[in-house]
C-alpha cells in the first residue's frame, strides 16, 4: 500500500519533471521559429543582420527587412498563442473534440461584426474593430453553442459542428450581401476572408494585447474548474464547483482570445483545433498543463505555418490562414475517424 | 408544379426593366423576329431563365439525393463539401490556368468527384456512417473554401462581380450555348437519381432495413454520389455554387408533397423556381443588384437556423 502510494508520487513527481523539460522544449521551439522568422523570406538574412536589426540597425537591406518582420514574427506568436488557447478552453468546456473558432463559425461571426461595422457605422478605428470583432465573436458562439445544443444529447460534437459550419456559410453569404454593394469598402474587406499575418504593425498589436493577456489570465485561473468540468456537470457539481460561473468564466475568455485575435489577422482556422489534441498527447488531459502549453504551441505553429507560407510561395507568399488549413485539415480528419461518432 | 414553374418562366421573360407583351415573348419563343423584344427577350432574358432553370433543377435534385441518402436535411452539397471542390477546380482553373469555357466545366466535374471520393474514402471505416461523411465533408470544405478564399485574393485585375461567382453563385453574362452540358448533365445524372429514387426511399428507413429489402446499400450509395456531384458540379462550373438551393429544395419540397410520395422530382422543381425567382428578385425587387447567390444565402440563412434547431429536436426527417 505505502510501496503503490510512493510509486505513484515517484511517477507523478516524474511526469511533472517530464513536463517541465517538455514545456522548456516548446519555448525553445517558439524561439528559435521566432529567429527563424526574421530572417526566412523574399531575401533571407544572416545571422549577424537579423542581430543588428533586433537591435534597431537599419543600415543595410537585411536589417530592413529584419526590422518589418518584426510586427509580423510578434503578431504570429501572441495570435498563434491566443488561438491555440481558445481552442483549448472552447474543447474543454464544450467536452467536444472538434470544437475550434473556425469550425464553430466564431472567426466568421467576428470578420462579419467587423465589416457590418465598416458597412454601416462608418467605423475606422483599428480599436474600435478589436471591439466589435469581439462582441461578434461572443454573440456567434453563444448562438452556436445555443442552436447546437437544442434536443436530445446536448451539443454532440456533430451537431455542434454542423451549426458551425452552417452558420459560417450563412454568415459569409451575409458578408458578401453587405459588401458587393459597396465597391469603396470592397477591397479592404477583402483580406477578412483569408487570415494573415503580413499586414501587422506594433500600432495594431498594441491594442489588442491587453485583451490577450486579460484572456490569457482569465484561462489560466479557470484551468481548474476545467479539470472538474471535464469529470461532467454532475460530479463537478457534486464536487461543490458552480457549473454554470466556472463555463462562463472559461468561455469568457476563449472569446476574447480568438477575438481579439481575428480582429488583427482575420480569420485563421484549425489552430485552435490542432494544438490541444498534439498537447494532449504529450501532456495528458490536465488542464493546468494543457493551457499554457496550447498557448506555446500555437505561437509555435502559427510561426511555422507563416514561415513555410512564405518559402513555399516564393518570392510571393502564401497567407498563413491558407497553410494552417492545409495542416489542420487532415488532423480534423484524423481526430474525426478515431473518435466513435454518435449517430444523430 | 410544372405549371408553376412555366409561368415564373414565361413572367421573368415578360417583365424586366421594360414590360413585353405575352404575345411578342411568344413569338420570339417561337424564333419569329419581334422588333424591340427580340433582343431583351431573346438575347437577355432567355438565356439567363433557361440556365437558371437548368442549374435550379440540377442543384435541386442534387441536393435531396444527399440529404435523402444521409438522413440529415443539413447534409447537403453545399454543406458537407461538395459544391467547394468544384468550385476551387472552376476558381485554380481560371486563376493559375487560365482555362475557360467547356474545360473548366471538365475539370469543375472531375475535382467535384475527386473530392466527393475523398471524402467518401476517408468516411469509410467498416463502412459509412452518415455522420462521419458529413463532419468529414466539414472538415476538408473549410480546407478548400480558405483556398478559394487565396485564390480570389491572388487574382489581380479580378471583378468583384466575378470572384462572387465562385463564392456565391451567379447567372450574369449566362449564354444559350453554357445550356449544353447542363442539359447533358441533367439527362444522365438526372436520370439515373430519377430511376434510383425508389432505392433511396427504402434507404431512408435505415442501411439494415434497406438491405432486408433487397436493396444493395452500398451500391445504390455509390450510384447516388456519383449522379449527384455529378449534376452539383457542372451546374457549379457554370454558376458558381449557388448558396443554399441544394439545402433548401428538399426541406419546401416536403412541406409541398406532405409526408406521402417521393419528393425527389418536385424538390428538382423547387430548385428551379428558387433560382429563377432569386435571380428576378436580385435584379429588379430588390435596392441595387445582387447576384441570386446572395439573394438564396440570405433567404437561406434564417430557414437553416429554424431547420437545425427542428431537425435537433426532433431527430432528424426531412
Amino acid at each position: 500500500m505505502i510501496a503503490a502510494a510512493r510509486t505513484m508520487t515517484i511517477r507523478r513527481a516524474s511526469r511533472e519533471g517530464r513536463n517541465v523539460v517538455a514545456v522548456l522544449l516548446l519555448a525553445l521551439i517558439v524561439l528559435a521559429l521566432s529567429v527563424l522568422s526574421l530572417s526566412v523570406g523574399t531575401r533571407d538574412v544572416g545571422w549577424a543582420d537579423v542581430l543588428a536589426g533586433l537591435a534597431g540597425g537599419v543600415d543595410t537591406i537585411g536589417q530592413a527587412a529584419v526590422a518589418v518582420r518584426m510586427p509580423r514574427t510578434l503578431l504570429a506568436m501572441v495570435a498563434g498563442a491566443s488561438l491555440g488557447l481558445s481552442g483549448a478552453i472552447m474543447q474543454g468546456v464544450t467536452r467536444n473534440p472538434l470544437a475550434d473558432p473556425g469550425i464553430l463559425g466564431i472567426n466568421n461571426g467576428a470578420a462579419l461584426a467587423v465589416v457590418l461595422g465598416i458597412a454601416w457605422f462608418q467605423m475606422s478605428s483599428a480599436a474600435s474593430y478589436v471591439w466589435v470583432a469581439i462582441l461578434g465573436a461572443g454573440l456567434t458562439a453563444m448562438f452556436v453553442y445555443a442552436i447546437g445544443s437544442v434536443g436530445r444529447g446536448g451539443a454532440t460534437p456533430l451537431k455542434l459542428a454542423l451549426a458551425g459550419a452552417a452558420t459560417s456559410v450563412a454568415f459569409s453569404s451575409l458578408t458578401i450581401a453587405v459588401v458587393l454593394p459597396r465597391n469603396d469598402i470592397a477591397g479592404g474587406v477583402r483580406s477578412w476572408q483569408v487570415g494573415g499575418v503580413g499586414g501587422a504593425t506594433f500600432d495594431r498589436i498594441e491594442l489588442v494585447l491587453p485583451i490577450m493577456i486579460a484572456g490569457l489570465a482569465l484561462a489560466l485561473l479557470s484551468a481548474r474548474k476545467l479539470n472538474l468540468l471535464a469529470l461532467g456537470d454532475d460530479v463537478a457539481a457534486g464536487l461543490g464547483e458552480r457549473v454554470a460561473v466556472g463555463r462562463g468564466l472559461a468561455s469568457l475568455a476563449a472569446i476574447m482570445l480568438c477575438g481579439a485575435a481575428t480582429a488583427i489577422c482575420g480569420p485563421i482556422g484549425f489552430v485552435g483545433l490542432v494544438v490541444p489534441h498534439a498537447c494532449r498527447l504529450v501532456f495528458g488531459v490536465d488542464h493546468r498543463w494543457l493551457l499554457p502549453c496550447s498557448a506555446l504551441a500555437g505561437a509555435a505553429l502559427l510561426l511555422l505555418s507563416d514561415v513555410m507560407g512564405r518559402i513555399m510561395a516564393r518570392p510571393s507568399e502564401l497567407d498563413v490562414g491558407v497553410v494552417t488549413a492545409f495542416i489542420g485539415a487532415p488532423v480534423f480528419v484524423w481526430i474525426v475517424r478515431r473518435q466513435r461518432v454518435r449517430d444523430l | 408544379m410544372i405549371g408553376l414553374l412555366g409561368a415564373l418562366f414565361v413572367l421573368t421573360l415578360a417583365l424586366g426593366q421594360s414590360f413585353t407583351p405575352l404575345a411578342d415573348v411568344g413569338r420570339v419563343l417561337l424564333g419569329q423576329e419581334v422588333p424591340g423584344a427580340s433582343f431583351t427577350v431573346g438575347q437577355l432574358r432567355l438565356p439567363r431563365a433557361v440556365i437558371c432553370i437548368l442549374a435550379g433543377l440540377s442543384f435541386g435534385l442534387g441536393g435531396v439525393v444527399f440529404q435523402i441518402m444521409l438522413r440529415n436535411p443539413l447534409a447537403s452539397p453545399d454543406i458537407v463539401g461538395v459544391s467547394a471542390g468544384s468550385s476551387a477546380a472552376a476558381v485554380f482553373g481560371i486563376v493559375f490556368l487560365s482555362m475557360d469555357g467547356a474545360s473548366v466545366s471538365l475539370f469543375a466535374i472531375v475535382a467535384g468527384l475527386a473530392v466527393a471520393m475523398l471524402i467518401y474514402v476517408l468516411s469509410f471505416n467498416d463502412g459509412i456512417t452518415g455522420s462521419r461523411l458529413i463532419l468529414i465533408g466539414i472538415g476538408i470544405s473549410a480546407m478548400i473554401n480558405s483556398f478559394i478564399a487565396y485564390a480570389l485574393t491572388r487574382a489581380p485585375a479580378w471583378d468583384l462581380q466575378e470572384a462572387m461567382r465562385w463564392l456565391t453563385g451567379s447567372v450574369n453574362g449566362a449564354r444559350l450555348s453554357q445550356a449544353g452540358p447542363l442539359l447533358a448533365s441533367l439527362l444522365v445524372f438526372g436520370g439515373l437519381l430519377v430511376m434510383l429514387r425508389r432505392d433511396l426511399e427504402t434507404l431512408r428507413m435505415g442501411d439494415d432495413m434497406a438491405a432486408a429489402l433487397g436493396v444493395q446499400v452500398g451500391r445504390t450509395r455509390l450510384l447516388v454520389i456519383i449522379g449527384a456531384v455529378g449534376l452539383i458540379a457542372v451546374a457549379t462550373a457554370t454558376t458558381g455554387p449557388i448558396a443554399f438551393v441544394a439545402f433548401l429544395s428538399g426541406p419546401i419540397a416536403a412541406r409541398i408533397v406532405g409526408s406521402n410520395g417521393s419528393i425527389v422530382v418536385p424538390a428538382a422543381l423547387v430548385g428551379a423556381a428558387l433560382v429563377l425567382l432569386g435571380d428576378y428578385a436580385g435584379q429588379f425587387l430588390l435596392p441595387g443588384r445582387y447576384p441570386v447567390g446572395v439573394v438564396t444565402g440570405a433567404l437561406g440563412a434564417p430557414f437553416l437556423i429554424y431547420l437545425i434547431v427542428r431537425a435537433n429536436r426532433t431527430g432528424s426527417s426531412l
